[in-house]
């Protein structure tokens, strides 16, 4: 159990790196959506099933989707 | 966006998401979750069904003028179930001290106050939700 939760907290390292590292929005969007789904996951090896449930909605779910719907109506790359 | 799977799967998926959403608001003072969670995940589902079908067949669904009204009438049912406290002089929100019957311990229909609170929380969530991915959409 140990192992995967030092496994769960690895990747969520790497992929908050990698949100900040991306110059495409769309990959960074898509990948911040997985940061949150892995956050919720934690949040439940964390006895707080309330937190991931709302975490795993809002975060993967509404604000991925409110940031793709600003790229489509911006820029895709960063300058 | 015009894809045919797409539009079938979000008109399978679109009753089931609704139903997961209301059991989280119905069951919010039993399990996990509760209005805000059930009502994303009900706004979710709305934006799904936007997503495949466009705007206007979710108008054709409920009318604009009926997701404003939600919005506004979720704040207004939690204030108005709050100032029932006020009425009977208690104090604001108050539950059991306010006459509520609490019920038993595990039962839906229980714990007085908060399963109204739940579902004006949830009504008030999902349609901001929905609105707030409709005013992006419908810009141009």
């Amino acid at each position: 159990m140990l192992t995967v939760k030092a496994l769960l907290l690895l990747l969520l390292i790497l992929c908050a790196l990698a949100v900040s590292f991306t110059r495409d929005l769309l990959s960074a969007a898509v990948i911040f959506s997985a940061y949150s789904l892995i956050m919720a996951t934690v949040w439940q090896q964390l006895k707080a099933p309330d937190i991931a449930l709302a975490e795993a909605a809002i975060g993967a779910g509404i604000t991925s989707l409110l940031f793709i719907a600003t790229i489509a109506r911006t820029r895709r790359y960063e300058e | 966006m015009n894809d045919l799977i797409l539009k079938e799967v979000a008109r399978f998926l679109f009753p089931f998401i609704e139903l997961y959403g209301f059991y989280i608001v119905f069951h919010g003072h039993l399990s996990p979750g509760g209005g805000f969670a059930g009502g994303v995940v009900c706004g979710a589902g709305f934006i799904l069904y936007t997503l495949a079908h466009g705007h206007k067949a979710l108008y054709s669904l409920l009318p604009r003028h009926i997701w404003t009204f939600c919005e506004s009438a979720g704040l207004a049912f939690f204030i108005f179930l709050g100032l029932v406290g006020i009425f009977v002089g208690r104090e604001f929100l108050a539950n059991s001290s306010a006459g509520f019957p609490l019920g038993r311990t595990g039962e839906l229909f229980s714990s007085g106050l908060v399963f109204l609170l739940n579902l004006a929380i949830g009504l008030k969530v999902a349609s901001t939700v929905t609105t707030l991915f409709l005013n992006l959409e419908e810009e141009d």
